[in-house]
């Protein structure tokens, strides 16, 4: 599946509403560890099923970040049942993220 | 623009240079401060010196032997790297310098203070890369912690978006600067969900709400973590080519972890530096 988009407006109801697994990455383009993280995030929307991957650009949706207490990027929060399950501070390799998915 | 550009002038470094000099690819080495190597009174491990070599003689040989190749060689200090793309921009104290490659080797060096709370609110209000997370703390009070040159150029990066900066230097002498400054030796780091407050040894409390970790000279650690480059705790992840996760930059020698033996570091130092010029050959095709 492809990287959804979240932002202010769809956050309540396409992360927090939804059943299952969303992992949401939180970046800003100016963010070079973002940038490498990135491709990692691609790879897991395309290989793991059962999963919504998205990601919230914190530059232009500070409520969602500060509201889960964002204050360093790449951050990662995998979410079920729409609480916050795990959180990942920082470039996170894709094993570490895999492991916590399966 | 430099083909490549190598950090630090110890054995990986200085093996890096020549191996990429060599091959005819423009060369340049920046190091500051003192090498391992440098501090090391003999080394009596390192094959074809029958009475062993005094660390810092081997230190000065090596950078000797670059210069006489033809390799330039500047001592100036890093504050930070950006990726450009496909080029990456070098910010010294003095300039900023353009490469299309960059080699790591300036050793390994603890970027954490051993200060208690510090490695409990990484993430929650402490972080290493005020590039990447001072964004987080707009109008808001933050300190530096550190008390060189690197500190005070966070700093400086941070006093564009942030309310106040103190920069507390832990026990060391303070810099001179316009920066207000706390030389007491720091206690605790408290708070609760994130960092509030500061306790010193002598019982006095600040609070703030964000801490900035800049101490030393910036190495390959704060490099690794402003760059996102993939590490396995303080060592930078390197493939057999000393590849790291992303294209063009190299790391070797203790920056890498495992066996810390001069051996290692001249060997990975030269696997940097050929990698480099395999590199640089389908980026001038490419580009």
């Amino acid at each position: 599946m492809s990287v959804k988009i979240f932002n202010d407006n769809n956050f309540n109801n396409e992360v927090l509403n939804e059943k299952g697994k969303i992992l949401v990455d939180f970046y800003a383009d100016w963010c070079g560890p973002c940038k490498m993280m990135s491709p990692i995030i691609d790879e897991i929307a395309e290989e793991i099923e059962n999963i919504t991957v998205g990601k919230v650009n914190v530059d232009e949706n500070p409520e969602i970040a500060s509201k889960y207490g964002i204050m360093s990027i790449p951050t990662i929060i995998i979410f079920e049942n729409g609480m916050p399950q795990k959180k990942f501070i920082g470039l996170t390799s894709k094993s570490e993220i895999e492991s916590e998915l399966k | 623009m430099y083909d490549v550009v190598i950090i630090g002038a110890g054995p990986a470094g200085i093996s890096a240079s020549l191996y990429a000099k060599r091959a005819n690819l423009n060369v340049l080495v920046i190091y500051n401060g003192k090498s391992n190597l440098e501090m090391t009174e003999k080394i009596d491990n390192y094959y074809g010196f029958k009475d062993g070599i005094d660390g810092k003689e081997l230190y000065i040989n090596g950078i000797e032997q670059a210069k006489n190749l033809g390799v330039e060689i500047k001592k100036d200090e890093v504050f930070g790297i950006q990726n450009l793309g496909n080029t990456f921009e070098i910010r010294t104290e003095k300039e900023k310098i353009e490469t299309k490659t960059l080699i790591i080797a300036t050793g390994n060096k603890n970027i954490r203070p051993n200060i208690k709370g510090i490695a409990e609110f990484e993430g929650k209000g402490i972080s290493y890369c005020a590039i990447c997370d001072g964004f987080f703390f707009k109008n808001k009070d933050i300190a530096v912690i550190g008390n060189g040159k690197y500190a005070l150029n966070e700093a400086k990066e941070l006093s564009h978006i942030v309310k106040n900066i103190t920069i507390l230097t832990n026990g060391l002498k303070a810099p001179l600067t316009e920066f207000k400054t706390n030389d007491k030796k720091i206690k605790e780091i408290k708070g609760e969900q994130t960092v509030r407050e500061i306790e010193f040894e002598d019982g006095e409390k600040i609070e703030v709400d964000g801490i900035f970790v800049a101490i030393g000279q910036a190495g390959a650690g704060n490099f690794a973590k402003t760059l996102g480059i993939m590490q396995s705790g303080d060592y930078i992840n390197v493939n057999d080519k000393m590849e790291t996760n992303i294209k063009g930059i190299y790391a070797c020698g203790n920056a890498t972890g495992g066996l810390l033996q001069i051996c290692k570091a001249v060997f990975e130092g030269a696997m940097a530096g050929l990698s480099a010029v395999d590199y640089i050959r389908n980026f001038d095709k490419e580009n």
